[in-house]
């Protein structure tokens, strides 16, 4: 295993980056083409999906003895690309009494981005500017016009595909052509006509076109979440890091855990990184002109709120108070259904790609509802391969139909009768979650523990979050929309529909993964952490490029959006070298 | 899969101008790792990309033993009332299931009290009502008190503890068999295999009225 991989090992470097996830590796990428000698420091362990000892791809349910099933160590499945989890031992994190927060955090090279689910959707105008539109939360400081050459840029660069259907603030991009919807998506595609719901090619970064000789073409084995052997899909780890070292201006140091960022007492400015070697748990030190934040949202606050001293007392970026505030994730809720029409279907190869290949990006105008944001629906379904949890309540559903012979079914049951229910249920399952934006709020925020440490002796972050009206009322909505979808299709939900005693269904926060805007960007000071290059207004040398700088998140998941801000804010930093203003 | 395949399979056919492909590559590691595998033959699970406190835990997991003998043999008659050998493919015990169910309550501790609770419960309801534990019983009689426990449906007073842990033991045993090698085959899912996805099959859609778009 490697430890290090050192390209030169320097004094002084002319950029840290912390964290090797979507926005360091985009940082990483960029300032190493530009010729600055950057040292990446990434917590967890080396990583490469083509590397045998890792490759999980392709395997069968029964290479595991677990087929499968999660664990700790791997909580979305014993084949996912996940190294980490929400429950890492020995770096707690805590919760505020009566509020939730569940936080997902992967110790890799590529961080969360090799077994993330490739939904790439760019921001649309409007999302930059919510507040101008309901009046609540707050605008960005960029609008879409700023940000779109940086979306086109890195859609090109880093491969997605899709369809350019002028929607007006779900924009076109550069897209490569998008597989071809499986029988379930067809029938969803054909319900939502008859509601009105628009339902589109999905939009993720997975290359069914080559697109460069470095990565290959997408061979349709549905497990991007394992990560791609011939990165045909989009991980930093992959995609970013690799190229990067190839430059030979980059050192990657794993094992590395930031614990602070160093700053000069006189001037003010950073200085560098302390950070604890996890394997040996000695203490170090890297020095570094510009220091670049990308340990995601959450890692960056605590850092920024861990850099106290007596020039910044409130921790470091914090002269506003805003570090660790407005906290927000996506919301979900989600639904399945048992679809009678698909039963006993004829069996061939639906795998696809990794995820879903349609989608419903938001239809409806808020203006018109008793909540303010919107949300997009992701659908999945088909004859997937079996692994543990496969025919699990199946006595909830054997008893509403009657056997092939029309007579009455009793639920449950054993034997010869129900091996085969398994056989004529499979593929006729079929399901929906809604992904919407929650309105950033000052109370719902992370701050530092008072009392508690992680092993390593830092000080853990404790959460304070909990859903407001707004977000409840559109999980209400979600629920109604999957209810007429299910009826639309001839479906039959499972389970009930979740009422105001369960928050309408609505995952806890965090739960979503989308965690954004623990340092927002901001033109005034005194209510943003960083400017509109995501370098903090009291630093001039700290930059953040994770989704910390976030201000909203929008109905869209984030990674996309990181993407291209960290490569525009890493433009800015070679612009400002090269004017000698850093 | 014989590697000729493999790289036919995912649109490869001659090595010379494609031996940079990353896809070659990812061929080739297929290959490798399945050498590997061979290699290994006699560890009892083929290696799949594992981290080293993985690879600590299921050594350990894999080293210990939680059922009894007895206990054992009552899991694999249970699991061959639930998935019985039939015209298709074996039984659940034909699939390995009790030794799935048996690394499951390792892995999963919260299983343990059910599972062994659940058996417990089972020989004593046989001994009440036949005078043996349920494995002694004839295969009439286990019929008799499984089908008091099969249906959640319809729950006989004083039987609800005995048709949560079916319920479990149902879950656990289809689980275990549709995901191993006979499950796989019989149910027919034909994928995880590299291939082109050019959209629903003609007759398929004919079936369903329905249209590629
Ligand atoms: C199952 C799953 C599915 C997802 N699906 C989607 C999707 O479809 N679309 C989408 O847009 N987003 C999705 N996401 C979210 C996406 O993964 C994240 O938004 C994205 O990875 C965030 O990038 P990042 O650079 O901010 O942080 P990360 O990717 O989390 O990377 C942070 C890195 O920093 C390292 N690090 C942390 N702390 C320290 C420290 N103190 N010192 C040194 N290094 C440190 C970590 O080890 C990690 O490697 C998904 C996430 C999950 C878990
Ligand atoms: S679906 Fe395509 S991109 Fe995803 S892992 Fe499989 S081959 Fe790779």
């Amino acid at each position: 295993m490697q430890d290090i991989q050192f390209n030169f090992s320097a004094e002084s470097y002319d950029v840290i980056i912390v964290g090797s996830g979507a926005g360091g590796g985009m940082a990483a990428y960029e300032l190493t083409k530009a010729g600055a000698k950057v040292c990446l420091l990434e917590a967890g362990q080396h990583y490469d999906p083509a590397d045998p000892q890792y490759i999980t791809q392709l395997k069968w349910p029964w290479q595991s003895p677990r087929r499968g099933a999660s664990t700790r160590f791997r909580p979305f499945g014993d084949f996912d690309a996940a190294y980490g989890g929400w429950d890492i031992e020995g770096e707690p994190y805590t919760t505020a009494p009566g509020t939730k927060f569940a936080w997902f955090r992967s110790r890799m090279l590529g961080g969360r981005t090799n077994h993330w689910g490739r939904i790439s959707l760019r921001f649309g105008p409007d999302d930059f500017r919510r507040k101008s539109i309901d009046g609540l939360g707050e605008d960005w400081p960029i609008s879409y016009d700023e940000v779109k050459p940086f979306y086109d840029e890195i859609d090109s660069m880093l491969g997605v595909f899709g369809t350019n259907e002028g929607l007006p603030n779900d924009p076109d991009g550069v897209f490569l052509p998008p597989p071809k919807p499986r029988l379930h998506e067809l029938m969803i595609k054909k319900a939502n006509r008859n509601l009105g719901i628009k339902t589109i090619p999905s939009r993720m970064s997975i290359l069914t076109k080559k697109i460069n000789d470095d990565r290959g073409e997408c061979f349709y084995c549905s497990q991007c979440g394992r990560a791609c052997m011939a990165y045909a899909d989009f991980s930093s780890s992959s995609c970013l890091v690799k190229p990067a070292l190839k430059s030979k201006n980059l050192d990657v140091i794993y094992h590395a855990m930031a614990r602070e960022v160093l700053t000069d007492p006189q001037t003010g400015l950073c200085t560098g990184i302390s950070y604890v070697d996890t394997k040996t748990l000695e203490e170090r030190t890297v020095k570094a002109r510009i220091v670049v934040l990308a340990a995601s949202a959450c890692e960056s606050a605590r850092l920024l709120l861990n850099s106290k001293s007596p020039r910044f007392p409130n921790g470091l970026a914090n002269s506003s108070g805003v570090v660790g505030k407005y906290l927000h994730d996506s919301t979900g809720a989600s639904r399945a259904a048992i679809i009678p029409m698909l039963f006993d279907r004829k069996r061939y190869n639906e795998d696809g790609v990794g995820g879903l290949h349609v989608y419903s990006p938001w239809w409806q105008d808020n203006k018109k509802l008793d909540f303010p944001r919107g949300y997009h629906i992701e659908y999945w379904g088909g004859m997937g391969m079996p692994a543990y949890g496969f025919g699990w309540g199946i006595e909830n559903v054997n008893g509403m139909f009657p056997d092939r012979d029309g007579n009455k079914r009793e639920a449950g049951g054993y034997g010869a009768a129900l091996k085969d229910d398994y056989r004529r249920f499979y593929g006729a399952y079929i399901g929906m979650a809604g992904r919407g934006e929650a309105v950033a709020r000052e109370d719902n925020y992370c701050e530092i523990d008072p009392e508690k440490v992680d092993k390593f002796g830092i000080p853990v972050l404790r959460f304070h979050y909990k859903h407001s009206e707004y977000e409840k009322l559109q999980a209400k909505h979600m629920h109604e929309t999957f209810e007429q979808i299910i009826h639309e299709m001839g479906g039959i939900p499972l389970s009930d529909k979740p009422g105001p005693d369960k928050e309408y269904g609505l995952n806890a926060p965090g739960e979503i993964i989308h965690e954004v805007g623990t340092a927002r960007m901001g033109n005034n000071p005194k209510t943003s952490a960083l400017n509109k290059y995501q370098q903090a207004h009291d630093v001039k040398n700290l930059f953040i490029v994770d989704a910390a700088p976030f201000p909203s998140q929008g109905d869209k998941n984030c990674t996309w959006t990181i993407l291209a801000l960290s490569m525009r804010a890493s433009r800015h930093i070679v612009d400002l070298r090269n004017q000698g203003k850093l | 899969m014989k590697r000729r395949n493999l790289l036919k399979s995912i649109g490869l056919t001659s090595l010379g101008l494609a031996g940079l492909s990353p896809q070659v590559r990812a061929a080739e590691n297929i290959i490798a790792a399945e050498n590997e595998g061979d290699k290994k033959k006699k560890e009892p699970w083929e290696p799949y990309g594992r981290t080293e406190s993985e690879k600590e835990r299921d050594a350990r997991l894999l080293s210990e033993q939680f059922f009894t003998p007895s206990e054992l043999t009552t899991v694999a008659v249970l699991a061959d009332l639930i998935i019985p050998r039939d015209s298709h493919s074996g039984s659940a015990s034909d699939a390995g299931v009790p030794a799935f169910i048996e690394f499951m309550a390792k892995d999963k501790p919260e299983l343990q009290t059910p599972l062994r609770g659940g058996l417990h419960w089972l020989d004593a309801q046989a001994l009440k009502r036949f005078g043996s534990v349920f494995t002694a019983c004839s295969q009439k009689q286990q019929i008799e008190i499984v089908e008091d426990i099969a249906y959640p449906g319809k729950v006989k007073p004083g039987m609800s503890q005995g048709v949560a842990f079916f319920n479990l033991m149902r879950n656990l045993t289809a689980s275990g068999f549709w995901s191993s090698q006979i499950g796989i085959a019989d149910l027919g899912y034909v994928g995880n295999i590299p291939n082109q996805w050019t959209g629903v099959p003609d007759d398929v859609l004919k079936q369903y009225g329905l249209e590629n778009e």
